[in-house]
């Protein structure tokens, strides 16, 4: 038994590829790194981003989206939007000093049980490597006040003087 | 004035004079300088890399850093350093292993192959970049329909890169209709010339240029353009070998095809190293300049 | 809010208990909030486990139901059963993969351990915020279309006509029979394909159970299962079916022709006014209005002036016409393209004379042909002595398709036959690369056609040229080929080389997916439900496939596809009503400010905008569930059914249970 940092990694896994991947290694008995949660949802595209942020925020070092490849969508093209939208979060990711290996979109089809494992074992040695997210300091940062929980206080805003109905 | 580091290769100041001559006073015309490399050395041609692949691709990569160096893509004018180089580059861009190795080397002329430079044949100059357009715009002398074989050769197109098409190219056709050309379908247009068969076995090598020319002629061709000083040199300078060897009596005249677009550009034939033949070009030739042509 | 859960941790035998401690999580997930009762169990999926969840809900008054087991693909359907049986709506019901995902990928108990809570955490989390569901009924329209009137789209015509639902049949041609009545004999029992074709044409044709749509095409496309309105648009033949007898005196009269490249393969020709083929159905010929005289310089006029009927049949005014139909469900049996063998051009097709694709073969052998069955060079006139037939011409090749063609060998070895039939004496070589002949009776041909004394040359063929090398070769085709089997390069000298191209998905089937709402592979074949388990149906409901146009198959395959569909159809007419799983979006149209951002994102098109509100809708029937619009909406106005943001948000609290606030960090 190891001291070494397990990193926590979230997964949303698409119901009809990247889930039966997982399915058919689990299947197949691929033994592989059991440090992917995973969470189903009916198309990588359901997938809003405010979903990996909230995983990164409640304690998860890593976050992997797992979808089917381009062109074989179970709902033709919901795999695309994801992409999309993953590209646009790397962006806010990266602002937020979050490193990119820490989020990855992956595309595993229903019969690729191993290429799903190993990229679950590739991300979780990455991450690993990277270490715990620590989110409150690295998306913080100072601007956080030691340990209470809360955010900092901000100087009461200015209220708009009442518009006067005319 | 667009700039290119020019490699002519080991034949091009010697056997292949007038590719080089041609080369340059064409290039002038499109406003493109093609400056010679200082420096440069041999690519190796066929036989290095089968002798030893390593130092092979240490030869062509000094080119392509020297090149880096100065900050100009290559052009070569013959397809076999074409190919050497451009598949250097290739290769040491995906294998990091084998770039450490060959800039380990490079390292004692404080030299460094980073991959930054394009590499391009001559023939790519004028098709892709000059374009036909502005080809065909400085035409002053159209080439009247003459049967021309564009002959490409081997090496210009394969070993394949990306996904151009190597079985039915038609660039060449494309370079000499511009140029007033009528280009010939021959149906060996990518076959091998030989190459350096010539030297270790001589009667295949006769054999297989005797299909070239034979073909050319059964298509009534007037003149084979190559863009290769191997392929010039083997389809020209063997065909008397050729006649006694097989009892044919060809006599079919080899150029290069900047020579042909020099022609029709207005350049004296004698600045093109037109005359200097083996096969005497002048009488399919001669008549290109000799009345004033209207744009 | 409070909820009455009630967890269940199956130890699946030992396949789960070896190396998740079942026991231990069990105990931990009945301290945790919400958990009414938490039972481990060696089966949950045996009726033992089963009854124990339904006495629980009776007894305990569960509110919600976890099962933490298997994959939700194996038995979610099970324990979702269980729950309604006593009473329980089966959407307040969630599982936990701890085999799959956990104990099956895993040999560390401790980590395998720790995983099953953590997903069984989420699942609690996630099930609080379930919402009792129903399936949405949908009534079933008993008419069907079928799209494409080759054999695949006749066979399934048949069996629904047969079992006694009407059908409408679309054919884009002027007549049903597809590439089946272009062909000569079928291998391998060398039927006469018209002969076995024909009689199940006009069966079509005089059913009454089947409206004959030919010369036409699908336009439009909208609505869902069970109700689906199809725009059709039936182009116009300039002649009136009405009175039309067939009697075919205007094509006899036509004084024009032109190269028939449909039907016959571009080798012979066919007048303007015509009929593709002698037997076509229905009989009414068709004007070519591009090269009909009258429509270009307004002369002629032949086959009106010709035509005996009162009221005349010609009717140069007719305009096309616009069908709305309503159909419960659609069949595409739309069939193949021939790989187009331009695109090799070491083959010389196009460029030199005597090498012909499959088609054009087939043209040249039919009795019915331009040559009355002739084997001749493209002169039409000399017979060819020697014949080469290459293999795998745009297939299990990487630069074209790298699929293998499937039925290519067997017609390959049919024209051989053809030949050796034909011509006594000819010489018939195959270039091969292996030779495939899965079906009933098909090595055995293989085997009469090596007794017919065909040359069988094992190699990818090279080339085919003409330019002539060695003696023998002047005025011939060369295909250069290297014979593996000995390893050798041969030149053979041939008279005529026949391509073998592979069949290739038509050039708009990409086209034709988008119009109805289903996909299609990288390669345009249409794409299947599941490939091994359900081959007819798409991921699309009320859409099928039949035929050629899944993949390249040949006429058995064909007809038993078609079948398949018509069965698969029948079933869901003679419900009558279905039931849809409710997994689907829905718009508050409160919160709907209209930026529409949801409405190009639908695959299935199943967001409209309405004008008047200015506020968007999401029609049930059509949404498949994705979500990809609810991850969209800026202003979080569309809820996904059974992945809502509550449930997916409290699931990920759930599933990080153990990291949520900073224990001592290890390093």
């Amino acid at each position: 038994m190891s001291e070494q940092f397990e990193p926590v990694i979230v997964g949303f896994l698409c119901n009809w590829c990247s889930y039966r991947a997982a399915d058919l290694a689990g299947t197949s008995r691929i033994k592989y790194a059991p440090n992917m949660r995973a969470i189903r949802v009916m198309c990588s595209g359901r997938v809003d981003p405010q979903f990996v942020l909230k995983a990164l925020r409640e304690g998860a070092d890593g976050v992997m989206i797992a979808g089917c490849h381009p062109g074989e969508c179970h709902y033709v093209d919901g795999n695309i939007k994801t992409l999309r939208r993953f590209s646009l979060l790397k962006r806010l990711l990266d602002q937020w000093g979050i490193e990119p290996e820490r989020v990855q979109l992956v595309w595993a089809s229903a019969s690729e049980g191993n290429i799903l494992a190993a990229a679950v074992d590739r991300m979780t040695e990455q991450v690993r490597a990277l270490g715990p997210l620590r989110w409150k300091e690295t998306v913080w940062g100072d601007g956080y006040p030691s340990g209470n929980g809360h955010a900092p206080e901000l100087a009461p805003a200015e209220t708009p003087a009442a518009v006067e109905e005319v | 004035m667009k700039q290119y580091a020019y490699f002519p290769g080991c034949s091009l100041e010697k056997i292949a004079l007038s590719y080089h001559l041609s080369a340059i006073e064409t290039t002038r015309k499109l406003d493109v300088e093609l400056k010679e490399l200082d420096d440069w050395n041999c690519c190796g041609a066929t036989a290095y890399f089968h002798v030893d692949e390593l130092l092979a691709y240490t030869l062509c990569a000094r080119n392509l850093a020297m090149a880096e160096r100065v900050g100009l893509d290559l052009v070569a004018p013959c397809s076999g350093c074409y190919k050497n180089m451009y598949f250097t580059s290739a290769h040491l861009q995906r294998d990091p292993d084998l770039a450490e190795h060959v800039n380990f080397a490079l390292e004692e002329d404080n030299l460094h192959f980073s991959g930054k430079t394009a590499v391009r044949h001559l023939i790519e100059v004028f098709v892709n970049e000059v374009g036909l357009d502005e080809i065909k715009s400085k035409v002053s002398h159209p080439l009247r329909d003459l049967r021309v074989i564009p002959y490409y050769g081997c090496q210009i197109l394969r070993p394949r890169k990306d996904h151009e098409n190597v079985e039915e190219p038609q660039f060449f056709e494309g370079l000499l209709s511009a140029i007033g050309a009528d280009p010939v379908d021959y149906p060996h247009k990518l076959r091998c010339c030989g190459g350096s068969l010539i030297i270790t076995n001589r009667l295949a090598a006769l054999s297989m240029v005797r299909n070239l020319l034979q073909s050319a002629v059964d298509c009534e061709a007037a003149v084979i353009a190559t863009a290769c000083p191997m392929c010039q040199v083997n389809l020209e300078c063997y065909q008397q070998q050729i006649n006694q060897e097989f009892g044919t009596k060809f006599f079919m005249p080899v150029v290069y095809f900047t020579q042909l677009v020099g022609l029709s550009f207005g350049i004296p034939p004698k600045r093109l190293g037109i005359g200097s033949e083996l096969v005497s070009a002048t009488p399919v030739l001669s008549w290109i300049q000799k009345s004033k042509q209207e744009n | 809010m409070t909820e009455k859960v009630g967890v269940y941790v199956c130890h699946c035998g030992t396949n789960i208990a070896k190396t998740v401690d079942v026991v231990e999580v069990a105990r931990w997930a009945e301290d945790q909030p919400n958990v009414e009762v938490a039972r481990d169990n060696k089966f949950m999926c045996s009726s033992l486990g089963q009854a124990q969840i339904e006495e629980d809900i009776r007894e305990r008054g569960l509110t919600r139901v976890v099962v933490a087991s298997c994959s939700p693909h194996m038995h979610e359907k099970t324990f979702r059963a269980a729950c309604e049986q006593a009473g329980l709506n089966p959407f307040l019901f969630e599982m936990a993969n701890i085999r799959e995902h956990d104990s099956w990928i895993t040999e560390d108990r401790a980590a395998a351990t720790l995983k099953a809570k953590a997903l069984i955490k989420g699942a609690i989390e996630r099930v609080v915020h379930h919402q009792p569901l129903e399936p949405v009924p949908v009534d079933i329209n008993p008419s069907t279309m079928i799209v494409g009137g080759g054999i695949a789209g006749i066979s399934a015509a048949l069996e629904l006509a047969n079992a006694g639902y009407h059908v409408y049949l679309v054919e884009r041609e002027p007549s049903i029979g597809g590439h089946m009545a272009q062909l000569d004999k079928t291998f391998p029992t060398l039927d006469c394909s018209a002969c076995i074709l024909t009689p199940r044409m006009v069966e079509v044709g005089q059913h009454p159970n089947i409206t004959l749509l030919t010369w036409s095409e699908v336009e439009a496309v909208d609505g869902y299962l069970g109700n689906f309105t199809v725009s059709v648009r039936k182009k116009a033949r300039f002649v009136d079916e009405r009175y039309c007898t067939g009697c075919g005196i205007c094509i006899e009269k036509c004084p024009h022709k032109v190269v028939d490249e449909i039907f016959e393969a571009g080798l012979g020709n066919r007048k303007v006014i015509y009929r593709p083929f002698p037997q076509a159905v229905p009989k009414y010929p068709v004007i070519d209005k591009e090269h009909c005289v009258y429509f270009l310089r307004g002369k002629c006029k032949a086959c009106q002036i010709f035509c005996p009927t009162t009221p005349n049949s010609i009717d140069f005014d007719q305009q096309d016409e616009m069908l709305k139909l309503q159909v419960g469900n659609i069949i595409l049996a739309t069939g193949y393209d021939l790989f187009d063998s331009r695109r090799i051009p070491q083959y010389g097709y196009g460029r030199l004379a005597n090498v012909f694709t499959s088609l054009e073969f087939e043209r040249l052998v039919n009795a019915a042909g331009p040559t009355s069955g002739r084997i001749v060079l493209r002169d039409m006139q000399t017979q060819p002595n020697s014949i080469g037939i290459v293999h795998c011409v745009g297939s299990r090749d990487e630069n074209y398709h790298v699929y293998c063609s499937k039925v290519c060998c067997m017609y390959s070895l049919k024209f051989a036959h053809l030949v050796h039939e034909r011509i006594p004496g000819a010489e018939v070589y195959n270039f091969y690369i292996d030779m495939r002949t899965p079906g009933k009776g098909y090595e055995e041909f293989y085997h009469r056609l090596l007794d017919e004394e065909t040359h069988f040359i094992r190699g990818k063929a090279a080339e085919v040229t003409d330019s002539a090398r060695l003696p023998g070769e002047e005025g011939k085709l060369i295909i250069q080929v290297e014979d593996t089997l000995i390893g050798k390069q041969r030149r053979i000298p041939v008279d005529m080389v026949i391509l073998s191209p592979a069949m290739e998905a038509r050039y708009d089937s990409r086209e034709v997916t988008k119009l109805f709402r289903m996909g299609c592979d990288f390669d345009g074949f249409f794409i299947e439900r599941h490939p091994k388990l359900d081959p007819v149906a798409t991921m699309t409901e009320g859409i099928y496939i039949a035929g050629a146009c899944q993949g390249p198959k040949d006429i058995p395959d064909s007809v038993a596809q078609g079948a398949a569909a018509s069965a698969r159809v029948a079933g869901l007419i003679s419900r009558g009503t279905v039931f849809m799983e409710p997994v689907r979006a829905h718009i508050d149209a409160e919160a709907c400010s209209g930026c529409r951002i949801c409405n190009s994102m639908c695959p299935y098109n199943a967001i409209i905008f309405h004008e008047d509100e200015k506020v968007s809708e999401v029609i049930t029937a059509l949404c498949q569930g994705c979500g990809t619009c609810v991850a969209a909406c800026p202003s979080a106005s569309i809820t996904g059914a059974h992945f809502t943001n509550d449930q997916i948000l409290s699931q990920i609290e759930g599933i990080l249970w153990d990291v949520r606030e900073p224990l001592a960090v290890p390093v």
